[in-house]
């Protein structure tokens, strides 16, 4: 994280984001000359007015033609201010839009090509939130944050210039008085940190009571726990009220207290100048001027505090952003890579181990043979290393010794594209995109008429269901709606293999959400579907299983038996042992 | 939101007080124009050097006594706004425990779950928000276009005008862009959902090589998202120049027409500097009056979701009164043409459910996913009522009974094995409070779990973490069966709660339920007809009509989807 960081580290963060401004480089420029137009102009509208009010001494002695010019000099300068004004914030959201555009997208491109590894490893939430709203907060913070502070600066500086060049002795009162502001705030954070911190702890603790109250609300009321429930909940309520009231309360002094010291500064100047004019060394016009300088001067003191903070937010969201981009993309295929096509089928495991962690070693020197056409069952207990084959023979992961071999080639030398369009498989896990069911079962030919479409969904026994749903086959599936069941979901999985129909297929406990009765149906159609496809069963049933042509028995990442169900039944080891556990009565 | 504003009805004093309070501090502000006029009127221009003190000095009492207003009115704002919160959230806790699973389906347990956080926050920063400045921002606008009508009629006209004016451009920035922004987070949503989707999808996206089409699309919603961020930045960006324009326009026309009245005589210098200080604060509030209109609007958005919740059901008890139960029909539960839909489901998940169960049998229900199983069980402790026929618990119309006094009956073991924040004990005491540890005992035996409490160094005291992640899924289904035990129940259900148990685990335990003193009537839920073929009788469900019903060995004579079901478990015995 970048908190742990060392300064080189948040130096190279902001090198990468210069990087990234640099292709805006003539906006960045514009936007800084319309800065210092914009602040010279703001500061030179109260002087035009002091001089306007000099201009009008009192009674006849009024001084109209200056007073006009100065007028129009300051419509002019009004008018130029708001060009540039509204000029910046076009370049600025520009700018920042398109810089995040452009690292949303290189972002997502990015993941496109990450090991599998990567996505088992991180959280999606946190990928997603890295996506989004770091995105967000770095492109507001940073280049929002980076103008802000530039104007900020630009106008304390521009704001004592023309303040010394007025009258020195005032400016000197105002510098004087500048740290007493900086103190009261950072007096205030303080303080008011250490409340937000409660604040933050007991609102987790409330939100944590409320997840767990809202998530289990059925076994609450099963139990006629309510009154018990809301009880513990208020009194959590009641900290959070207490301790709430008193952060809230602290967080809103600092505008007030600073506004004070702002009128502080402000009957300070105004005494001084009163003084300065009365022994003729100031004028009126000069003091209003110093009046209006002296009340926003303060203000960007306050604003400077808050996008320091923000700055350093900024940059650590950027940090986390470049670390998405910069996330190591799996080892292209070589360049001479085949492509595999017409496969026969033909897989072969020699000599391989792999492990996740190297630390806990997995997959020892495992062997397998299979020949096309084959029905391969592989069972075992959880963890074992079913589904790990899979990932290996998909190239999701790769061997760290040993091979595999698709029709006689090392599957590292051949394109994954090639050798995965060769591979069609169902997993537990299923997943359906945000489109039509029509569009999901097409995925895998793109190019499938509907008739073939709904006679693959027919095959699968998911057309009953389909016709049921809201619009048919143009139902739109959505995760969040939660209108299809886990079953159902597989089923479409399932109709989606049967339309594409690759010579090798997976089948990863693809029916584990259908009742068995369903499941018994979509075995015939699982039979022809096998006819001539090597396919690898990974399921928890050993009913599903027991028709396979050789079985796998799996225990702690190496095959231990292998062989057909009666010859292993027979054989009266693990795999008799796993049987008979099933159906002990 | 406006129904909401009853939960405010006990900070009616600080939400007084706290405007009360603002506008001392505004009128404070307020003054100090005028004593800056008469510090140059008198001071400068009558050459009072003492007056120029105190003039300052007023200044710096002015000041001070505007903080202590402005304190006063910022605690009574804190204390209020999160005063309300908290009890927002009590009404909203309160609510949530009156709904009926019906209640609950529609609410969706995510959007209670942000109701009671995010909203409620956004609510609470809104009225502290309110209290604070809904009266200083228009006062102050309006109260410095009174002082400049004090200092001189003819050139306040110029506020007057003004005024209007840039209340019109804010408030048209706003309107248009308000719908702008609800349309960009809707494309951020989409933009969000398709970096979700290929996170959760990478196999299946590889598998089908998809990587190229998913990132054309998402390259598609991106730069849709960009397009329509810049257009509505674009038109917010006119706010602050516009704005700048008016304003500073409305200052020249000000000097103007103040040189012309001071060469008449009919106004000094220091009443032109004191009108022109009026105008520049007239700004800043009303941009500040803009974000609060923005900031209320987003938070009567959250008050009316919030409010939608507190009006969606929970109705109260109708029929309230513990009926006396005659002990021939104690422990029956008969279903009477029992039909039930969902709330806004299409199809009925439950058809012209008929059957007995008398005291201590044991039925099974079995069927494939969706078939009804559950919703029937649910409907015995009246987690949904039926939509048609009745149910008959010991003999008495199910509706006629008071919930709690009817759950207090049943033992539920739900499907979801869900245990809570605390110990082994505070879980098992959830069954019945003022069981002894033999109670707890017993029913630990009785549910095979005695040894998962037996193996913890804690016993019953050992900690259970949120949800009970700290057990595997059958020791928490064993406990959560438990649970149920402790309460002694006259009717144990149990909805596909021996899913984790192996088969042998399984089997002691349905031989210990049968052995239960109480001889509780029992229903057991299940896809395996292992767990219920020894049941007195098998209730198949297909598609939430009755298949069947019937022993084991009648079944598989006469039901043919059960006999399906059978064979697809044990297919060797039948084929």
């Amino acid at each position: 994280m970048a908190d742990t960081r060392k300064p080189s580290g948040q130096a190279r963060t902001l090198r990468r984001v210069l990087h990234y401004a640099a292709r805006f480089r003539k906006h960045l420029v514009l936007t800084l000359v319309l800065a210092v137009i914009t602040v010279a102009l703001t500061l030179l509208i109260p002087i035009l007015v002091g001089r306007a009010i000099d201009g009008m001494a009192g009674r006849g002695l009024v001084n109209f033609s200056a007073v006009g010019r100065v007028l129009a000099a300051v419509g002019i300068s009004v008018l130029l201010t708001a060009l540039a004004q509204w000029s910046m914030s076009l370049l600025n959201n520009r700018m920042a839009f398109r810089i995040v555009r452009q690292i949303r997208n290189q972002a997502f491109a990015n993941l496109q090509t990450l090991p599998v590894a990567y996505f088992d490893g991180h959280p999606t939430g946190e990928t997603v939130s890295r996506m989004i709203s770091d995105a967000d907060q770095f492109a507001d913070g940073l280049l929002m944050g980076f103008t802000q502070l530039f104007t900020g600066v630009l106008t304390i500086l521009g704001t004592l210039g023309f303040m010394f060049s007025v009258h020195a002795g005032i400016t000197l009162v105002v510098l004087l008085m500048t740290p007493l502001s900086l103190f009261a705030a950072a007096f205030i954070a303080k303080r008011t940190y250490a409340m937000f911190d409660l604040q933050a702890r007991t609102r987790a603790e409330q939100t944590a009571c409320i997840n767990e109250t809202i998530g289990g609300q059925r076994v609450i009321q099963a139990f006629s726990r309510e009154t018990a429930v809301l009880s513990e909940f208020d009194e959590i309520n009641e900290r959070l009220r207490a301790v709430s009231q008193t952060a809230t309360f602290y967080s809103s002094l600092t505008n007030p207290v600073t506004r004070f010291i702002n009128a502080l500064v402000y009957a300070a100047v105004g005494v001084t100048g009163a003084l300065a004019a009365v022994s003729g060394r100031m004028t009126v016009g000069g003091l209003s001027c110093f009046l209006s300088y002296a009340n926003q001067y303060t203000k960007p003191f306050n604003e400077i505090s808050g996008v320091m903070t923000e700055l350093q937010n900024a940059l650590a969201c950027a940090d986390r952003v470049f670390a998405l981009i910069d996330a190591q993309p799996e080892q292209p295929d070589p360049a001479d890579a085949a492509v595999l096509t017409d496969a026969k089928g033909s897989i072969e495991f020699s000599h391989i181990s792999f492990s996740y962690v190297p630390e806990r070693p997995l997959i020892e020197d495992c062997s397998v043979s299979v020949r096309p056409g084959q029905r391969v069952a592989i069972v075992g207990p959880t963890g074992c290393g079913k589904t790990t084959l899979i990932n290996l023979l998909m190239r999701f992961y790769d061997v760290r010794d040993g091979a595999i071999l698709a029709d006689g080639t090392d599957i590292r030398q051949i394109t994954r594209a090639s050798l995965r369009a060769g591979i069609g498989m169902v997993l537990q896990e299923t997943w359906l995109a945000h489109t039509t069911v029509r569009e999901n079962i097409r995925m895998g030919k793109p190019d499938a008429t509907d008739e073939e479409v709904i006679a693959a969904a027919k095959e699968a026994h998911a057309h009953s269901f389909i016709r049921r749903l809201p619009q048919g086959y143009d139902t739109v599936i959505s995760d969040r709606s939660g209108s299809l069941s886990q079953g159902q979901r597989q089923l479409l999985c399932i109709a989606r293999l049967m339309l594409c129909l690759p010579p090798v297929l997976i089948l990863d406990e693809a029916t584990s959400s259908i009742d068995t009765r369903t499941e018994q149906k979509i075995q015939s159609a699982f039979r022809r579907m096998m006819q001539g496809r090597t396919s690898f069963i990974v399921a928890h049933r050993l009913s599903t299983i027991q028709e396979a042509d050789c079985i796998l028995v799996m225990k702690d990442g190496s095959i231990i038996e292998q062989g057909t169900h009666e010859s292993l039944v027979r054989q009266g080891g693990f795999y008799a042992e796993l049987y008979r556990a099933q159906f002990a009565q | 939101m406006k129904k909401l504003l009853r939960y405010l009805a006990d900070y009616k004093k600080e939400c007084l007080l706290g405007p009360l309070f603002k506008v001392l501090e505004v009128i404070f502000e307020l003054l100090v124009p005028l004593v800056v006029a008469s510090l140059i009127d008198r001071g400068i221009g009558g050459g009072d050097r003492s007056h120029i003190i105190r003039m300052a000095l007023l200044m710096v009492l002015l000041a001070a006594v505007g903080l202590t207003s402005t304190l006063i009115a910022q605690f009574f704002a804190a204390r209020a706004a999160v005063g309300f919160a908290a009890k927002l959230r009590h009404a909203l806790m309160a609510h949530i425990q009156r709904m009926t699973y019906s209640d609950l389906d529609r609410a969706g347990t995510s959007e209670l779950i942000t109701r009671m956080t995010g909203d409620v926050n956004q609510v609470q920063t809104g009225v502290n928000l309110a209290i604070r400045l809904l009266t200083r921002s228009p006062i102050i606008v309006f109260g410095a276009m009174i002082m400049a009508f004090t200092v001189d009629f003819k050139s306040a006209l110029v506020f007057a005008g003004v005024i209007p004016l840039l209340a019109a451009v804010v408030l048209t920035v706003m309107l248009v862009t308000i719908p702008m922004y609800r349309k960009v987070q809707g494309q951020l949503d989409t933009v969000t959902d398709a970096t979700r989707d290929t996170l959760d999808g990478v196999r299946a996206i590889r598998a089908f090589r998809l990587e190229a089409r998913e990132t054309a699309k998402f390259r598609e919603k991106n730069s849709l998202l960009t397009a329509m961020q810049e257009k509505v930045g674009s038109i917010a960006a006119l706010m602050n120049p516009a704005t700048y324009v008016l304003l500073n326009g409305a200052v020249i026309l000000l000097l103007f027409i103040g040189a012309l009245r001071v060469d008449s005589g009919r106004l000094t210098q220091g009443a032109v500097i004191a009108l022109y200080n009026y105008m520049s604060q007239i700004l800043v509030e009303l941009i500040k009056l803009a974000n609060l209109i923005i900031t209320l609007n987003k938070t009567a958005a959250c008050g009316d979701r919030i409010a939608a919740v507190l009006e969606t059901g929970g109705e109260p008890e109708t029929a309230a009164r513990t009926p006396d139960i005659s002990p021939e029909d104690a422990g029956s539960v008969v279903f009477e043409g029992v039909s039930f839909t969902y709330p806004d489901a299409a199809a009925p998940a439950l058809s012209d459910i008929s059957f007995t169960a008398k005291r201590g049998e044991v039925i099974g229900i079995i069927g494939g996913t969706g078939s009804g199983k559950s919703t029937l069980a649910s409907l015995i402790p009246r987690f949904y009522e039926p939509t048609e026929g009745r149910i008959l618990i010991d003999g008495i119309p199910a509706a006629e009974y008071e919930k709690p006094a009817l759950r207090a009956r049943i033992g539920v073991v739900p499907q979801k094995a869900l245990l809570f924040r605390g110990t082994i004990r505070d879980n098992l005491l959830w069954g019945n409070p003022a069981a002894d540890d033999s109670v707890l005992q017993t029913a630990l035996e009785t549910a095979q779990a005695a040894e998962i409490v037996r193996a913890k160094a804690k016993g019953l005291d050992e900690p259970v973490a949120e949800g009970g992640r700290n057990f595997s899924g059958g020791q928490r289904q064993r406990l959560t069966i438990a649970r149920a035990l402790v309460r002694q129940p006259a009717f144990l259900i149990l909805d596909d709660s021996a899913s984790a148990l192996d088969y042998a685990t399984d089997l002691r335990l349905r031989q210990a339920l049968r052995a239960l003193p109480d001889r509780p009537t029992v229903f057991i839920v299940s896809q395996r007809t292992a767990s219920i073929q020894h049941a007195d009788r098998i209730l198949v469900l297909e598609d939430g009509h009755t298949a069947g019903i019937g022993t084991h060995e009648a079944l598989l004579e006469t039901c043919p989807v059960y006999r399906e079901i059978y064979a697809s478990q044990f297919p060797k015995e039948v084929c």
